[in-house]
């Protein structure tokens, strides 16, 4: 029973197991739903996604592997003219004229005769009760009241009735590739931590100091130094030009750091890293720093990160000179190149969507010398991210 | 014993599922969902459908898994034994019971509301997993086991403020709120408000959802802030003519304190009130 549906969802990477299969099928067994379609979709969804995140993907298998179900709708959708369904009429059904749709029978029932209606029908219809169009109570049709309703080319129900839901897909927009807010961008951040009891002892150690008294009689009392990330981040950020479209997503990704990290550091460039790299923007041309000075003073620990679209003519990586702004004596792939045998850990986060990559060459050769280390900046790019860094 | 939503909450049809399911099979509901959709409400609302007591467990920062189950209270015991007091031969005069031993206890099936289960420490959900698949557990002090009498319907709900493990997530069903559409804010309204006006409604949903439409807001208003400003727009007597009023210089929805929760927000909806205006001109 549904074995192909949880290995389809298997093959689209949503993790599930077989304890939430059995789950379901428990679920099935004690009758928790009725015998609905619709039901059966809320079920397996709840039992089998456990993240917000996978609901598209879920929806998508479901609609695929379920597909028989809507074969016949799918079918006729293009085949009915477009101003039929404009909804012109609104009727509203008492309740016993709602009962009496109810006993109109089941869905497989409703789907044959929908088949059979569809090949009798050549006409707009409107009203009635058996044929297809709009405001009527026949069970086909859009706007009409019938509690076991098929939906034809409507855009949403009034009743919120008609079956398909899961081809809305209504949970698009929580794919783990949105944009972040700081909240979850700190979150993803807390992967990179690495924990260690350096300097001043200011916290009492109780264990320690019960151990300690125990052995010598008197209260003999242990310190220790506050737990601290020890993590040291370098950040460079890309900036102007092509960036400025991502500057909400930059400034967030920043203000999440500098509060997760306390030994952060952070420097300006301009498309590709160069001899010069800056603090603030606004001096940008009078207080640059060499970027040797700050290979040298930052200890190879620190992990880097690179923040930047890599999007840029390639002559601009791969020339002397090839700088829009400046002559530059020695290439970008070169300060790069060096940045990289510096720091083991470094990656770089890309804000431009990670289909539109390969289409840059600019981009393809940095995430060459990054030595593949490039991820979307993005939350589940973010965390693969924070993954390599800590490593 | 079926949840069908409350006269005081409005449950679609994928929730009702999913809390039906979860209280068939005895297995915890773990609720997502934007700030203010909601949650907590919903295991009161479950707990005064099925006539259960509710059993509040709050979760902070600094909860351990093992206070919802007991903490024995050596400090006191240790006091008590130097000034000689006679219950001080009954260890369990020290031993306080959490809030997961007081659910194991009743004997009609309670509601056992885990809040917030993301603001506790990493390791909690899994310090728990036990316990709730099994509903029982040790106590060292007085070597007993606990065994809830009638397994207690859970709700966990969580902010995703952390990812939760997957062996936790494996046990439970899981439901994601999604922000309601026009139509079941509307039947949401009507169950806060009785009678409403109902151009009123259709003013004030308006606004609403073109607020949440507005790029670049960073707390979008929802649902219980609706409400919040809903009430306050029936207090202060507003008309629905003085909402549908597109004057320009009044751009910002009158009361807006209840659904912009951020100052940068209001600034940005008066920047687009003088771009308006400028426009106008």
């Amino acid at each position: 029973m549904f074995v192909h549906f949880f290995h389809e969802l298997k093959k689209a990477n949503v993790p599930v197991s077989l304890r939430e299969y059995l789950m379901l099928l428990e679920a099935m067994d004690s009758d928790v739903i009725e015998r609905k379609v619709e039901d059966f979709y809320f079920l397996s969804r709840a039992s089998l996604v456990k993240d917000e995140r996978n609901l598209d993907k879920f929806d998508q298998v479901f609609g695929h592997v379920f597909k028989g179900l809507d074969l016949v709708t799918e079918g006729h959708e293009t085949q009915l003219p477009e101003e039929w369904l404009k909804a012109l009429t609104e009727k509203f059904l008492t309740e016993e004229e709602k009962a009496e749709i109810e006993k109109l029978g089941g869905w497989e029932k409703i789907m044959e005769t929908l088949k059979q209606r569809l090949e009798e029908q050549k006409k707009r219809h409107e009203g009635g009760n058996k044929m297809i169009g709009t405001a009527g109570t026949s069970p086909f049709g859009a706007n009409g009241y019938n509690p076991e309703g098929v939906r034809i080319g409507q855009k949403e129900g009034r009743h919120g009735k008609a079956v398909k839901v899961w081809d809305k897909r209504e949970y698009k927009n929580l794919d783990d590739s949105v944009e972040l807010g700081t909240r979850n961008i700190k979150v993803a951040l807390r992967r990179l931590r690495k924990f260690a009891r350096e300097g001043m002892p200011t916290e009492l150690d109780l264990d320690d100091t019960i151990k300690s008294t125990a052995h010598h009689g008197y209260l003999d009392i242990k310190m220790v130094a506050e737990r601290r990330n020890k993590v040291n981040l370098l950040v460079f950020f890309d900036i102007g030009g092509s960036m400025d479209s991502h500057i909400k997503l930059c400034e967030e990704l920043f203000s999440a750091a500098r509060t997760e990290f306390k030994n952060m550091e952070y420097f300006y460039f301009h498309n590709c890293l160069y001899e010069g790299v800056w603090k603030d923007n606004r001096r940008r041309h009078n207080e640059k720093m060499s970027t040797w000075d700050v290979l040298h003073k930052f200890p190879a620990d620190y992990k880097v990160v690179f923040v930047g679209d890599a999007t840029m003519s390639p002559y601009e990586i791969t020339y002397a000179g090839g700088s829009v702004e400046h002559w530059n004596e020695e290439a970008g792939a070169l300060w790069l190149e060096r940045v990289a045998q510096i720091y083991e850990s470094a990656v770089w986060l890309n804000p431009v969507p990670e289909r539109h990559w390969e289409y840059t060459p600019s981009l393809q050769i940095i995430k060459q010398i990054m030595g593949d280390r490039m991820y979307p900046l993005t939350l589940e790019g973010l965390d693969k991210a924070m993954r390599e860094l800590s490593r | 014993m079926k949840f069908e939503g409350t006269k005081n909450y409005v449950a679609t049809d994928d929730l009702r599922v999913a809390v039906n399911a979860s209280i068939t099979l005895q297995r915890p509901l773990l609720i997502k969902g934007e700030p203010g959709t909601g949650k907590t409400v919903l295991a009161e609302e479950v707990a005064k459908a099925l006539d259960a007591e509710l059993i509040t467990w709050n979760i902070k920062s600094t909860t351990k898994a093992q206070q919802g189950l007991y903490e024995y209270d050596a400090v006191t015991r240790l006091r008590d034994s130097q000034l000689g007091d006679a219950r001080v031969k009954d260890i369990r005069n020290y031993i306080t019971k959490g809030k997961l031993w007081e659910s194991f206890e009743r004997d009609k099936r309670p509601v056992l509301l885990i809040d917030e289960i993301d603001k506790a420490d990493i390791e909690f959900p899994n310090d728990l997993l036990q316990e709730l698949d099994r509903m029982e557990f040790y106590v060292y002090e007085t070597n007993e086991t606990i065994k809830a009498r009638v397994r207690p319907i859970v709700i966990i709900t969580s902010n995703n403020e952390k990812e939760l493990p997957d062996a936790f997530l494996r046990r439970c069903f899981f439901h994601y709120i999604k922000f309601p559409d026009e139509e079941t804010m509307r039947a949401i309204i009507d169950v806060h408000f009785q009678g409403l006006k109902g151009k009123l409604v259709q003013e004030a949903l308006n606004i609403f959802y073109e607020i949440r439409e507005v790029p670049g807001l960073k707390k979008k208003p929802s649902t219980s802030e609706l409400l919040d400003w809903l009430k306050l727009l029936l207090s202060e007597d507003i008309s629905p003519e003085t909402l549908r009023e597109k004057d320009p210089t009044k751009l910002i929805p009158p009361l807006h304190g209840a659904l912009l929760k951020n100052e940068q927000d209001v600034h940005l909806f008066e920047r687009l009130a003088f771009l308006a205006r400028r426009e106008r001109n």
